[in-house]
């Protein structure tokens, strides 16, 4: 049996009506934004399996918020919901009125996890940032993220702002997935050397299904970029553009998708193409006809060799390796 | 070639107001200040112009700011109402104006100079909310119809039947005929047989608003069916679907192969839009080591394949228009350099018909000086 082959269990948990629900519909159900206001109060713990790059299924366990079921997880399924938990995404309504009695609850759940699953991740959401005015939005966050590092006991938690309405919740979401992803190292080493050899200003790998960054490289110049959210817009244009392609072609936006992308600028050219069986990667070259369609030649032959590393986990599988001959550079220079 | 319209009326326009007008010409005499020599010495106004009128709360600012200022739809709530006639000037690849009038206005008085409002040749866009009572506004409709046909009888009459989102396909179907009805019937009392007067269903939460606003502005285009002729060429020959010529700032198209309009391929070349200037937005920054490293065109083209093999692909003609069309052929993807090489064809032809239709602009300018020139000596 392949060892690597790990399910994860993800608990989502918060107050009622925080929009833990809504966000999961975004990321892993295809949903606009839009249209999360269809769903319904989420009864009891509502499970989902989410498969994520090939080896890495999550084991999406999405907890109703209500009083009665918290007492509940809290209680008699103590054991149940809280044992082997790789990650506890925690979601916090910015606009709530009862700040104290929220860390509170948040306090309890945290001790049942230090209790049973004391390794396990955890990542708060302050959610909802939309509704309050833009030029207060980073200091309240930052208010509300210490209040919560104050109740978190041992762990050492990540808090993220996010919104429904914007890149935000992809930026959240991705930052979550990069923790979970078994052998990133060796993908971004991959990533890092296999971009240098093309000349890229940057390499980013997305989840082919949500669009969430798994992860990216860039070079020196690409690192300049004066736009730093850019990934996260990235996903969130592509999967919108998805949608669309959904809607017109009579599909359900789950079987809608890429083949290829090329995009030629005269500042800069984009390829995005897909690169395993559940990702695409996106390359961003300079100009010049000659060394973008190198670039993408070299993508598509170093595909096979991409994917037996990211399962086996093995670095020697690489043709890189074996290609120190600048056989790739040919006809770049 | 044919003549642009608006040109041989607008010295009409500039001999009316060379009377006591200058006030209201300022902007457009500043606007038009660019046209060198030929209009240096008299505000010659060119540009066709779009008249947004209807009863106030029809929706005709939230058109306007949606179409041409890229407003996302439910932020229209918040608009303020019109208070004095919001004059826009558009730039692209035709200058036009977009002039947004308050619904409580009476421009009908003697007190308004119609010569001003109507005088330059262009199109009056109606807004009838639909969701409301329309007899007033169909009234009042019927009545600046008359008024206009009766002196500017050029200016194309467009009804946009606005806000019809909230209503059933039914009622839908029902209002648009009933204002059809009502109007058409006024129209011929008065002796009207064939005035230009179209109608439209509109929303702005869907793309019925640019669908509407690009029948609308073809109108306005000169060589419209020369540009026609171009792209069903390429079509044809390339195997293109459907075939859009889209202005990119507005994302109105001004000119389609002649195929039936097919709404789904036309939300998905203006959304392929969005896409291809949003990730233009992020990596487009100026730096000095960004170099490029080889020969590449200076227009931007890409393409998309999607999972059933529909290719979308879109290439930049000049600084305001690109192409886009739909390919659902499968073969389509190993005759890329083709069809690259055909729409390269397709620029240089379309680049020589928008440079002809200025030359010929300019010398009809120069004409209308000199014979100007000749009465006043």
């Amino acid at each position: 049996m392949d060892m690597r082959k790990k399910k994860r269990k993800v608990l989502l948990m918060g107050k009622s009506g925080s929009g833990k629900s809504s966000m999961r519909s975004i990321i892993f159900s295809n949903y606009v934004a839009k249209d999360v206001r269809r769903l319904g109060a989420t009864i009891d713990v509502e499970h989902s399996h989410v498969k994520f790059m090939g080896n890495l299924t999550l084991n999406l366990w999405d907890c109703g918020g209500q009083d009665a079921f918290m007492e509940t997880y809290l209680a008699s399924q103590r054991g149940n919901i809280f044992s082997d938990v790789a990650v506890l995404i925690y979601v916090f309504d910015i606009e709530s009125r009862e700040v104290e009695r929220d860390l509170d609850t948040y306090n309890a759940i945290i001790n049942a996890l230090k209790e049973y699953s004391p390794n396990a991740y955890v990542f708060c959401l302050v959610h909802k940032l939309d509704l309050i005015q833009a030029e207060h939005r980073q200091r309240i966050y930052d208010e509300r993220s210490a209040l919560i590092r104050s109740r978190s006991e041992h762990f050492a938690i990540d808090t993220f702002g996010s919104s429904i309405w914007d890149q935000s919740l992809y930026k959240a979401w991705a930052g979550i997935v990069h923790k979970l992803i078994p052998n990133l190292t060796v993908i971004e080493r991959f990533l890092q050397a296999f971009s240098k050899r093309i000349d890229a200003e940057e390499v980013i790998l997305f989840e082919r299904s949500t669009f969430l960054t798994v992860t990216s490289v860039s070079s020196e110049i690409g690192d300049m970029n004066p736009i730093y959210d850019r990934h996260e817009r990235l996903s969130n244009i592509m999967k919108a553009f998805k949608h669309c392609a959904a809607r017109n072609t009579h599909t359900t936006p789950a079987s809608a998708g890429f083949v290829v992308m090329h995009t030629k600028t005269p500042q800069f050219n984009v390829f995005l193409g897909r690169f395993t069986d559940n990702t695409y990667i996106f390359l961003v070259v300079p100009p010049g006809e000659a060394a973008y369609n190198c670039a993408v030649l070299n993508t598509m032959l170093a595909r096979e060799g991409f994917s037996k590393a990211a399962t086996t986990g093995h670095g020697d599988g690489f043709p890189l390796l074996a290609a120190e001959s600048p056989d790739n550079n040919n006809g770049i220079h | 070639m044919t003549t642009p319209p608006w040109s041989s009326s607008s010295s009409i326009t500039d001999s009316a107001n060379a009377g006591g007008l200058q006030g209201t010409n300022q902007a457009l005499e500043q606007t038009s200040a660019k046209f060198g020599q030929v209009s240096a010495n008299k505000p010659q106004d060119a540009k066709p112009r779009l008249m947004l009128m209807g009863l106030r709360r029809s929706g005709k600012s939230s058109i306007a700011s949606v179409v041409f200022h890229k407003m996302p739809p439910n932020e229209t709530l918040f608009l303020e109402s019109t208070t004095r006639i919001q004059k826009d000037s558009i730039h692209s690849f035709m200058d036009f104006q977009v002039w947004d009038f308050p619904g409580q206005l009476e421009y009908l008085e003697p007190s308004f100079d119609l010569e001003n409002i109507f005088g330059s040749l262009g199109a009056l866009v109606w807004v009838i909310d639909a969701q409301d009572d329309y007899l007033d506004s169909v009234a009042r409709l019927n009545r600046t119809i008359l008024t206009v046909q009766q002196y500017y009888p050029n200016i194309n009459i467009e009804v946009f039947i606005h806000k019809v989102d909230g209503l059933s396909e039914e009622y839908r179907t029902d209002t648009f005929q009933d204002i059809v009805q009502l109007i058409s019937d006024e129209l011929s009392d008065a002796g009207y047989e064939n005035a230009p007067v179209h109608y439209y269903l509109t929303s702005i939460y869907d793309y019925s608003v640019f669908e509407a606003f690009s029948k609308v502005i073809q109108k306005l285009i000169p060589n419209l069916s020369t540009l026609e002729n171009l792209i069903n060429t390429l079509g044809n020959n390339c195997g293109f679907e459907k075939t859009y010529l889209f202005d990119v700032l507005s994302k109105i198209y001004i000119a389609s192969d002649t195929r039936p309009v097919d709404m789904s391929c036309y939300e998905m070349c203006s959304d392929y839009i969005d896409v291809i200037v949003d990730i233009s937005e992020l990596y487009s920054w100026d730096h000095p080591d960004r170099k490029a490293k080889g020969e590449q065109n200076q227009e931007a083209e890409s393409h998309v394949v999607l999972h059933d093999e529909t290719m979308i692909h879109l290439m930049e003609m000049n600084k305001y228009l690109c192409l886009v069309s739909v390919i659902r052929n499968p073969e389509s993807k190993d005759k890329k350099g083709l069809i690259d090489m055909n729409c390269r064809t397709f620029q240089e032809a379309l680049n020589d018909v928008f440079s002809r239709s200025w030359e010929e602009e300019q010398a009809q300018g120069q004409a209308v000086e000199r014979i100007e020139r000749g009465v006043s000596h």
